[in-house]
């Protein structure tokens, strides 16, 4: 299944690194990124591919690690809430 | 891919807007639990709920961990126990309300609905038992809620029952006093009930539904209200309804993927998504805030019903073409005692009961969750039942009422019951006596509008 993190936060040194690793211990395929940095803000959404028998749940746990690290805010969501809410 | 914009307007409306779904609500009908011998009756609802809804509760926390969505409640609404206490001939109905409510204990819901009873015509055998016992019956249990139709645009308003639920709204105040009134916030007097509803504490589950059915109720009046005082400062009256459209057809979306979800996983039918703005006491989940952020002042002051109307059938048409079942109440709700907005309003003065009934009859529900003052006659309170009723009627909607009587206190005083069911400020009545009115009892005759055959 598809999913879609958000890290949100104040920009610093390694935050792509950082999630990108986590992803890559957990078996989390990243799929697409798109990134952008607004004056301070970074800001980033990625689609990663994820193995059914691991639940959103454990890699929302490692990443919310990961978050604290780096005083973002990172969000796993289901690909599926934005396209039933953004596509007809 | 997606536009990350989308994305973070979604994550935005979780995190900041209070966007969630307001409830997961399984009904089971009780039809084949029927029985001569009451324990015997009430042993059988119980062993079916907990049969049927033994996964309901870990099947919401599950979905809620893999798509990321706050899922509020997960309740339970039965047939309406008027029909299955049918064959009893007891007295000591409330049984059946205890069943239910060691069930809702053991699964974990917060709410089982259904102690009911249907007589917007006349009362049948069982009807009459259940709703004498209403007040011992949300006396005696914590989680079950209580629900009386007694009108309908078909049948007119069966005027011996709004006489009888004056005595029993005011009786189940009375008995729990001790706790806020909070009986009385369990009791609702419907008009039109619809027979899908999924939120509390009006929910029961219809004759004409099938044996079990998922029905999933959204909510999000915090996201409206932000789309509003995000883009909305400039914009003529039509453009703001199409925001508001635009904006109910987002969130009814997801409701339905959660209502999808949750039916395949429970192996249950998919019933309706109920799309009902829902305030709730936290700040900003307010609906008198949407009509605030539309230009008035204060909610209540004139223009209020106008604004209502407005949200109301915009965030109908928004949530219709968002999901292949909508039902229920689906609509605006204008719950007192639950909206940071209307507790302010109300305290101000800005907003009393005369608007609030105004305001029913453009919404989806009626008076709810307002706070009377204790010395409130039996009579008032089924004259003001009647006056909600006759709305509803006429307009061939539902309409409900949902009055507590502060027991022991008066105007300006305030009742506060925690959680969702928030704090209500206790609101003045009208004055003057309709007791002779109320006490002819009969049938009130159903308007013309119901001889559409």
């Amino acid at each position: 299944m598809k999913a879609i993190i958000t890290v949100i936060g104040k920009d610093s040194v390694g935050i792509l690194a950082k999630v990108s690793t986590a992803c890559a211990d957990a078996d989390v395929n990243i799929v697409e990124v798109t990134q952008s940095v607004l004056k301070d803000m970074f800001a980033m959404t990625m689609m990663v591919e994820i193995d059914k028998s691991m639940g959103l749940d454990v890699l929302r746990e490692k990443l919310d690690k990961v978050g604290e690290e780096t005083c973002t805010k990172i969000h796993v969501m289901h690909e599926d809430i934005f396209n039933s809410m953004h596509k007809i | 891919m997606l536009e990350t914009k989308d994305i973070l307007e979604t994550i935005n409306m979780i995190d900041n807007e209070n966007l969630d779904v307001r409830t997961i609500t399984m009904g089971i009908s009780l039809l084949d639990c029927m029985d001569e011998n009451i324990d015997k009756a009430s042993g059988k609802v119980y062993d079916k709920v907990c049969r049927y809804a033994q996964d309901l509760v870990k099947t919401g926390e599950d979905i809620e961990k893999q798509y990321g969505i706050p899922i509020i409640n997960k309740r339970i609404s039965v047939s309406p126990i008027g029909m299955i206490a049918a064959p009893c001939q007891s007295k000591n109905v409330v049984k059946f309300a205890k069943a239910l409510d060691k069930a809702a204990h053991n699964l974990g819901v917060n709410f089982i609905g259904g102690y009911s009873a249907l007589v917007q015509k006349g009362f049948s055998s069982g009807d009459y038992a259940v709703i004498d016992s209403i007040p011992e019956a949300l006396d005696q249990t914590e989680r079950v809620c209580s629900s009386v139709n007694i009108g309908s645009t078909k049948a007119g308003l069966n005027m011996d029952a709004v006489k009888m639920m004056g005595k029993i709204v005011k009786l189940t105040a009375e008995k729990t006093a001790d706790r806020d009134c909070i009986g009385a916030a369990k009791l609702v007097v419907f008009c039109n009930a619809p027979e899908d509803n999924p939120f509390m504490a009006g929910a029961f589950h219809g004759t004409g539904e099938a044996d079990c059915v998922i029905n999933v109720g959204v909510s999000g009046p915090g996201v409206v209200r932000a789309v509003l005082a995000k883009d909305g400062a400039d914009k003529s009256i039509d453009e703001i309804a199409d925001m508001i459209k635009k904006t109910a057809f987002k969130i009814t979306r997801m409701g339905q993927l959660v209502a999808r979800e949750a039916s395949k996983r429970l192996c249950v039918p998919f019933g309706i998504v109920d799309l009902s703005l829902a305030p709730t006491p936290a700040v900003g989940d307010s609906v008198a805030y949407i009509l605030e952020e539309m230009g008035l002042e204060s909610c209540g002051c004139h223009g209020t019903t106008a604004a209502l109307a407005l949200l109301n059938d915009a965030v109908k048409k928004g949530g219709v073409m968002a999901s292949s079942h909508v039902g229920g109440l689906s609509g605006a709700f204008i719950p007192v005692s639950e909206d940071a907005g209307m507790i302010a309003a109300a305290k101000r003065g800005t907003l009393d009961i005369t608007k609030l009934e105004c305001m029913t009859a453009v919404c989806s529900v009626g008076l709810d969750m307002i706070v009377v003052p204790g010395d409130i006659t039996p009579e008032t309170i089924s004259a003001i039942i009647a006056d909600e009723a006759a709305i509803g009627m006429v307009n061939s909607k539902t309409t409900a009422v949902r009055l507590i009587p502060a027991i022991g206190k008066k105007a300006g005083d305030e009742l506060s019951f925690g959680g969702l069911l928030g704090t209500g400020p206790v609101m003045p009545i009208r004055e003057g006596d309709p007791s002779k009115f109320i006490n002819r009892g009969g049938r009130l005759p159903a308007p013309l509008q119901s001889l559409k055959n």
